[in-house]
């Protein structure tokens, strides 16, 4: 049974239309590229999965059933993380209160209820050890390196029992031993059984890690085929236009 | 390949003690300049430290400390509150009025009961200010400047239409108790004000450190849009926030009522200015983020601490209003020379 199951979504805002008739599943533990030019609507189908956008027409289905993601919220606890590509931190706040933020660990006491510091602070450094990452989980996030930061909003996602991850652009910002590691990051995640659908510009980091790729044009699904049976000229050709469909 | 290309992000070196926490906040350099600022003062004038002076500055700070606090909680999520000043005001007046009200009506089913709702119709206002407030920031998402700036005016003038411009004299059974609650001291010793002060500081460093709605205070303070992103109620969180300062104030306006014994429409007039200034001394940051509890109180007290001290050393007191505008620049600018040097 499929993951996710997009079936003829669109998205209008106003009198544009940023999505048209899209449609495509995901299985359970594949990683998928999803590629495109600016505005081709990737980042629209992304905010629709995360739950930030309600498509206009067309449905979502996850493991089988409709859903409707009305927020961030709704779609964690179907299992669906995020990571965006500005990462979603609050710079001011050390990496344990970004990656528990809006689902902190409490204790109740009377009627009041309090945070439990020291176990989210262990919950974070047990991520990052997970992550291989020397990011340390009292730190400010505003004292971290670009990479750190990645670490940070990957972890986070590792926080509940994510069955699909959505990750956009996330070596768009970062340098290059960076991205090895987000790479290997994604692999660990594959391995862990986690669907990945990962939004990217850069043509190596899809061929690297993903087993499929869909291409996006002016809002419509133009190429979904396995990275095996393409090449990066023929992905480039059907970004830019230079060939209609696959 | 997975494995061979991690060789972890290695470039974190552990910040010293002393850069972190609060060591490392303005807040931590405000005490220190407080701490010398009093011993320079205690050596200079042998009156300082008596013991009514220091009840008097206490009471003082006192009266725009709690305001501050609200003040410093806005300032956190990156808004400001220009209305406090007209917020204290309205609400003394409220309160005053209905006091009186109830006193002719003869309303007085048991002691402290006028009390008890004249207090309640005053902080009712306040809420509905903050309420005001925050709605128009968070939802249809006016700039809080600009909106506070109005309200700042609307207030005010209703207050002056409510009493034409007189003062409102708080009248009836339970003007001794609310006298004694507002200006009397406890144990003949601390001054009334102090006593809610702590309480309400106690009570927002607990939030603020302790609990997930403090924790949003600063995220959205830090990110507005990583919050929305990551299941915060941004725009409750706001409003709440706005609430509160509002109510702090009226709570001020009601306490600075009782003391003076009489609500004048033009009270706290240009409060909002100190109000801020010692929330920006005790390192709230206006970018948002950044700010607490202790800072606002020290804010308050440094304030205080220079109005008193020009005093005893007999310098024109209209001096105070300048040395006040020098020390928010200087914090600022020590802030601002750290976070150069340690970036």
């Amino acid at each position: 049974m499929a993951l996710l199951e997009l079936e003829h979504v669109s998205k209008d805002f106003g009198a544009i239309r940023a999505l048209s008739d899209v449609s495509f599943s995901i299985e359970p533990g594949q990683v998928v590229g999803l590629m495109g030019d600016n505005g081709a609507g990737k980042s629209t189908l992304v905010k629709i999965i995360s739950g930030i956008y309600q498509p206009t027409g067309g449905q979502v289905k996850f493991e089988g059933q409709p859903a409707h993601i009305h927020s961030p919220g709704e779609a964690r606890r179907l299992g669906i993380e995020t990571v965006y590509q500005d990462l979603a931190l609050a710079d001011n706040l050390t990496a344990a209160a970004n990656i528990f933020l809006g689902r902190e660990l409490k204790y109740n006491f009377g009627p009041f209820r309090f945070l439990r510091h020291r176990a989210m602070n262990a919950r974070a450094a047990e991520l990052f050890a997970e992550l291989k990452s020397e990011t340390r989980a009292d730190d400010l996030v505003r004292q971290m390196s670009g990479g750190q930061r990645q670490a940070v909003a990957i972890a986070r996602t590792r926080l509940a029992d994510a069955k699909l991850i959505l990750m956009d652009e996330p070596t768009a910002a970062i340098s290059v031993r960076q991205v090895a590691e987000v790479l290997s990051l994604i692999h660990r995640l594959k391995d862990a059984g986690i669907a990945v659908i990962l939004i990217s510009h850069r043509m190596p980091d899809v061929f690297a890690v993903c087993e499929r790729v869909i291409v996006m044009r002016r809002g419509s699904k133009v190429a979904d085929k396995p990275i095996a049976d393409t090449s990066p000229e023929e992905v480039t050709a059907l970004i830019t236009g230079a060939r209609e469909a696959a | 390949m997975a494995d061979q290309t991690v060789q972890g992000f290695s470039n974190v070196r552990r910040t010293r003690f002393w850069q972190r926490g609060f060591l490392a906040s303005q807040s931590a350099y405000v005490l220190l300049a407080l701490v010398v600022l009093i011993v320079v003062m205690s050596i200079a004038s042998p009156q300082f430290l008596t013991g009514g002076n220091v009840a008097n500055i206490v009471r003082n700070f006192s009266f725009i400390a709690i305001a501050t606090l609200g003040m410093t909680l806005v300032i956190i999520t990156g808004g400001i509150d220009l209305s406090v000043g007209s917020t204290i005001a309205l609400t003394a007046t409220v309160t005053s009025l209905t006091m009186g009200g109830l006193n002719a009506a003869g309303f007085h089913p048991f002691p402290g009961s006028a009390l008890i709702i004249s207090v309640g119709a005053g902080l009712l206002t306040a809420a509905a200010i903050g309420f005001f407030n925050g709605f128009a920031i968070a939802k249809l998402k006016l700039s809080p400047f600009v909106t506070t700036l109005g309200t700042l005016s609307i207030f005010r003038g209703i207050t002056y239409t409510l009493t034409q411009g007189r003062g409102t004299f708080p009248a009836g059974p339970d003007k001794e108790l609310f006298v004694t609650l507002t200006s009397g001291r406890l144990f003949d010793i601390v001054p009334m004000p102090f006593v809610y002060l702590l309480g309400c500081a106690i009570v927002m460093w607990l939030v603020l450190n302790h609990t997930a709605w403090g924790r949003y205070v600063y995220a959205i303070g830090g990110n507005e849009s990583a919050g929305r992103l990551t299941g915060v109620r941004v725009d409750r969180v706001k409003i709440q926030v706005y609430i509160i300062c509002a109510l702090a104030a009226g709570a001020n306006g009601i306490i600075i009522s009782g003391w003076l014994g009489s609500a004048p429409a033009n009270l706290a007039t240009a409060y909002e200015l100190t109000i801020i200034a010692a929330a920006v001394i005790g390192g709230a940051n206006l970018a948002g983020g950044i700010g607490g509890a202790a800072g606002a109180i020290i804010g308050c007290i440094l304030i205080e601490v220079i109005r008193n001290g020009l005093v005893l050393a007999r310098v024109d007191p209209y001096w105070q209003q300048a040395l006040v505008g020098v020390i928010i620049v200087a914090a600022v600018l020590v802030d601002r020379l750290r976070s150069l040097r340690s970036s």
